[in-house]
């Protein structure tokens, strides 16, 4: 795929998703909008295009970095349990400081993303057999399993319904003034780009990166905290959007390659066109009503999941 | 030099590595031998930093090994390990490039591409520098990864098996090419290599381990004797001389 081709799409979709919706509001009205017109556009149509493009680009990038540093293709944020420590983290915010700001939450999911993303990197460095499909398995059921301590938890607490919205993505209610803090993933998206050369020579292994003078060690941590502020900041306001960072960076390193340098940017314009054109789907198929982002891109995600799987001798996952 | 004085390792109460001293002098290609499990690879890992020591020490230009900042060292010594495991779908051109990385932290000049395109040249990869390593075969990967030793460009060259994977003509071609870079550009390489004949012919100094030890080191002419390797290999040689090389015989 030639870099204009994913680029052209992106820009044509994005304009589209502009003018999606139940407001009428069409490309025609753009000179003389009326306005109501405009507030729909500037508080909802807007924001909601950019946290799309925003949550998209970054959790594909989160997903590459993993990818990377675990040295396993099949490891994401949904693959690790980064995105239910997230979702864990939101909770326990709930319970024990229920007035606490979104940037509190924030501090919470991410330090729960980042504890339980490092429990599974330990766990990873336990296992000894240590097939590509084996460790995505047993990073599901970690996942799982702080899961059911979030539904638990919930359960008790009464907060079923609340956990239930970070449960599932919605770009829906993504109005002004709730999504501003995508922002933060921006200068990570950056921070991953200029570390790239980093990323991609740990990932050739520990002792390959002793050999060119490089912390294994340091490298990994900084990874692992780029991903958790990732993570933490989409699921807290997006919601959870599983496989994106599984499928994307594995599409785009079939053809690329795998030195970030050169598939980082693919990796994010591809992201953002999958979770663009999901959420697309979603807000036409039952049109005027709306299917969540989270099915969308989970059924379309777990389908190409396991395409890449059956297929993964040919492209030499 | 590489002074290594009273190194030891031990892996659950097991001595991988028992009391071991060598002395590895500047200009000249030095040969761990030994059977599976002497503790070679170890020894090597050991001399290269990426594996802590249990006691002793290794002073490079006089200087503990560990002591040295992390990238400052990678200027000066480098060491390939037996990477065949490394799935990571990176081109020819790109893996060697990550030798100039202690030089330039991901930012290539145009000093730095000159050096690669070189050391593409010295391992005579131009052919394959835009392909996948994935790609490979397990010999042209080995060569991928010496070029990239090349690129780096440092004074110390440590390699675990490099012949592993090679045809007799690959294998070749790397020991010359070794052989060039000491004798013309002064570097010093040690190596862990399994194919006594090669070390005979190529090296200036063997070390021969034996379950962890050093039993004997010196010129090839003294190590490649039938008594010497009896005891390092427990099997019987017949050691020639053929064109001035001492050459053992041990198939049948």
């Amino acid at each position: 795929m030639k870099w204009w081709i994913t680029g052209f799409l992106l820009i044509f979709f994005s304009i589209l998703s502009l003018f999606i919706g139940v407001s009428d509001l069409s490309i025609t009205d753009l000179f003389s909008l009326s306005a109501e017109q405009q507030e729909v556009l500037f508080v909802s149509r807007i924001p909601r295009l950019i946290s799309l493009l925003i949550a998209g680009m970054s959790m594909s990038i989160a997903g590459l970095i993993m990818q990377q540093l675990s040295q396993n293709k099949f490891v994401s944020p949904t693959t690790a349990g980064t995105m239910d420590s997230a979702r864990l983290g939101i909770l326990v915010g709930m319970l024990l400081f229920p007035s606490a700001s979104m940037m509190e939450k924030m501090l919470l999911a991410f330090l729960f993303a980042l504890a339980g993303t490092f429990v599974f990197m330990k766990i990873l460095d336990k296992i000894r057999y240590r097939d590509a499909v084996f460790i995505p398995l047993v990073g599901l059921m970690f996942g799982n399993i702080i899961g059911s301590v979030t539904t638990f938890l919930a359960y008790r607490f009464d907060l079923v319904q609340s956990i239930g919205t970070w449960l599932h993505g919605d770009f829906s209610m993504l109005i002004e003034g709730r999504y501003e803090l995508l922002y933060l993933s921006l200068p990570v998206v950056i921070l991953a780009y200029i570390f790239a050369h980093h990323f991609t020579i740990a990932g050739m292994g520990e002792d390959f990166a002793s050999n060119l003078g490089l912390s294994y060690q340091k490298v990994l941590y900084l990874g692992l905290g780029l991903v958790a502020l990732i993570t933490a900041s989409v699921v807290l306001t997006a919601g959870m959007l599983p496989f994106l960072g599984l499928i994307v960076p594995n599409i785009v390193t079939i053809y690329q390659g795998d030195h970030l340098r050169s598939s980082i940017w693919q990796t994010a314009v591809l992201g953002a066109l999958f979770v663009l054109v999901c959420d697309i789907l979603g807000r036409v198929i039952i049109y005027p009503y709306e299917i969540s982002i989270g099915l969308t891109v989970g059924v379309l995600g777990s389908g190409i999941f396991l395409y890449l799987l059956l297929r993964r001798r040919a492209y030499g996952l | 030099m590489v002074d290594v004085t009273n190194v030891s390792k031990a892996y659950k109460e097991v001595k991988v590595v028992d009391d071991v001293s060598v002395h590895i002098k500047k200009g000249t290609i030095t040969s761990f031998i030994g059977a599976n499990g002497a503790g070679k690879s170890t020894l090597l890992s050991m001399v290269s930093r990426l594996i802590p020591k249990d006691e002793g020490s290794v002073l490079l230009d006089g200087e503990e090994i560990t002591s040295y900042d992390n990238k400052e060292l990678a200027k000066r010594l480098s060491v390939l390990k037996q990477s065949n495991n490394i799935k990571v779908r990176i081109t020819v051109r790109e893996l060697v490039s990550f030798g100039r990385f202690p030089y330039s932290q991901g930012k290539l000049k145009k000093e730095d591409e000159k050096l690669i395109d070189e050391a593409i040249e010295y391992m005579q990869l131009e052919d394959f520098e835009g392909r996948f390593l994935d790609e490979l075969s397990g010999g042209q990967k080995q060569r991928a990864y010496i070029a990239m030793v090349i690129a780096q460009d440092t004074e110390y060259i440590l390699l675990d098996e490099p012949l592993n994977n090679l045809d007799m003509k690959h294998s070749k071609q790397i020991m010359k090419a070794l052989r060039r870079m000491v004798d013309d550009l002064g570097k010093t390489v040690v190596i862990v290599i399994h194919d006594i004949n090669f070390a005979s012919c190529y090296s200036d100094h063997i070390v021969a381990l034996k379950d962890g030890k050093c039993v004997y080191e010196g010129h090839p002419e003294e190590m490649i004797t039938n008594n010497v390797l009896r005891e390092v290999y427990d099997m019987e040689f017949n050691v020639c001389n053929i064109d001035g090389n001492r050459i053992c015989v041990f198939f049948t």
